[in-house]
């Protein structure tokens, strides 16, 4: 059996889906003719369309243009915000599962003791002292998305810390650097990468709210979240304002929980 | 008298109160083979880690050459002198490194094949490995759960073998294979210690692994060494004590 035929059929629509996404927000606001943030007094609350396909907001702007702009302000943070966790947390988790010990206790009693507060009300006391805006975001999930990396990988490595391969390659005189990451690092990785698809759907979905709340991207920057609070007043009766960028979240979350399920599911077979 | 070329001085392991291995004193000289037998619990692999630099003992030595090792904190080249094999051959190979990583990373670290070898003359290397424990050469590409036990036991040996240890600790190496796959891993070792020279601390529960590869025989019992000597004069007339019984058992098992 060929490597190819392995990959999960999950994994592949997942992987398909998002890379759609991506090629929509960026592509559709370069050939757009509507600027996202002009506004446009004479077309307001316009039902979808051929002129305009997702409609128009309470200030007349292109309904597609802004879901697609706000797609790429919300999908970048996403990104951007993850990767410093994803690195810390994994290296952390590397080294306590490896050595035990001491590092493995001071890094279960950091976890336990910031995972006791409340995730929503330290975004508020960070917003509080930094402002609104990426900034807070970014620092609280500096702060608080490191650990649940470092508890998966942590996991996974102390189980493997015990296998012969590993205790061989000490024997051949490999570093302990060296070890954890060229031999134990490519093992756990993927346990890692199927956190990281559900916890961006965890991030999305906080940044959303955190915009739907004001306390996230300031206006008139587009964002998905601030979009779904701008269309709530009028749901009843111009329900694209904000169903269609909620369309779009819910899109991305199906996207990373089909890549997450299918890289568990590869790691199985 | 010269030198041993790997000597353990009064090792004592424990673990809590309990010493797994208990003032254990044992040489292996250039080119011999000494087994140690005994029952499982009896601190053999124990021993065999402390040799190796994988555990600290509380109390004693390594020597290597004469010269007193580091418990864990070996230099690079102290590690490449003493090479391991071990028991499982399911967790003995990395599982997500093809044969030729495997193979190649120990030289490539030591600088077996000189500073920077190319890449061709590296795998005729990792080839000739492979053909030498009796492999196909041409499986560099493969992962190892595509091998079946023993041939990942030879690939481990292989890996073993390729940095040019003077001294190879095996623990119980044949004891997950079967019969017929035991015999030649078992020829495999005679085979590098004739043409290498290499040393050999054979880790084993049977007695009859140790009659056929080892010069000597040490028992091991309750973390102590009981009774040690020749290998053909002890298992053929053992001692009185836990020495006759193990060879006692083995023979009636046997029949």
């Amino acid at each position: 059996m060929n490597a190819a035929a392995r990959v999960p059929r999950t994994l592949v629509a997942g992987l398909a889906l998002l890379a759609a996404i991506a090629l929509a927000v960026i592509v559709i606001p370069m050939v757009s003719p509507y600027d996202p943030v002009a506004e446009d007094v004479s077309s307001m609350l316009r039902p979808p369309s051929a002129a305009h396909p997702f409609g128009t907001d309470q200030l007349g702007r292109d309904l597609l243009t802004r879901v697609a702009a706000a797609g790429r302000v919300d999908l970048a943070l996403m990104v951007g915000v993850e990767a410093a966790p994803f690195v810390i947390g994994t290296l952390a988790g590397l080294v306590a599962g490896y050595r035990g010990g001491w590092a493995d206790r001071a890094i279960t009693l950091l976890s336990d003791a910031l995972i006791a507060f409340p995730f929503y009300l330290l975004v508020a006391v960070v917003a509080f002292v930094t402002g609104t805006g990426v900034k807070g975001i970014f620092l609280t999930f500096l702060i608080m998305g490191w650990i649940i990396f470092a508890r998966t990988v942590k996991g996974a490595t102390a189980s493997l810390a015990g296998e012969e391969w590993v205790e061989s390659a000490r024997v051949m005189g490999f570093s302990d650097a060296s070890i954890l990451l060229r031999q134990m690092l490519p093992n756990v990785l993927s346990q890692a990468v199927t956190v990281l698809a559900s916890d961006m759907v965890a991030l999305l979905v906080a940044i959303v709210t955190l915009g739907y709340l004001g306390l996230g991207i300031a206006p008139p920057t587009p964002d998905w979240g601030t979009m779904i609070a701008d269309g709530q007043s009028f749901l009843a009766t111009r329900w694209w304002v904000s169903t269609l960028p909620g369309c779009a979240v819910v899109l991305v979350g199906v996207a990373l929980a089909l890549i997450g399920d299918g890289l568990n599911d590869g790691r199985r077979a | 008298m010269t030198t041993p070329l790997l000597e353990l001085r009064h090792v004592t392991v424990r673990h809590g109160a309990f010493a797994a291995v208990d003032d254990v004193s044992l040489a292996v000289p250039r080119g011999g083979a000494l087994g140690i037998v005994g029952e499982s619990g009896a601190g053999k692999s124990t021993l065999a880690r402390v040799a190796a630099g994988l555990v600290a003992p509380a109390g004693g030595a390594t020597l290597l050459d004469g010269g007193e090792l580091a418990p864990i904190r070996r230099t690079r080249a102290q590690r490449r002198r003493i090479q391991m094999v071990f028991q499982n051959p399911d967790s003995s190979l990395n599982p997500r490194h093809t044969v030729r990583r495997i193979l190649a990373e120990g030289m490539l670290l030591h600088g077996t094949l000189g500073p920077r070898p190319a890449r061709a003359d590296v795998d005729a290397r990792c080839r000739e490995l492979l053909r030498m424990v009796g492999l196909d050469g041409d499986m560099l590409d493969r992962l190892p759960r595509a091998f079946s036990g023993g041939q990942r036991q030879r690939i481990a040996l292989a890996r073993a073998l390729a940095v040019r240890p003077d001294v190879l600790v095996a623990d119980e190496p044949t004891s997950a294979l079967d019969v017929s796959v035991q015999r030649e891993v078992l020829d495999l070792l005679a085979a590098r210690r004739r043409d290498q020279g290499l040393a050999l601390l054979l880790i084993t529960h049977d007695l009859g692994v140790a009659a056929a590869l080892c010069d000597d025989v040490a028992v091991m019992r309750a973390g102590r060494i009981v009774a040690r000597g020749p290998a053909r004069t002890l298992l053929a007339d053992p001692p009185a004590g836990y020495a006759r019984e193990l060879v006692d058992a083995a023979r009636a098992v046997a029949l």
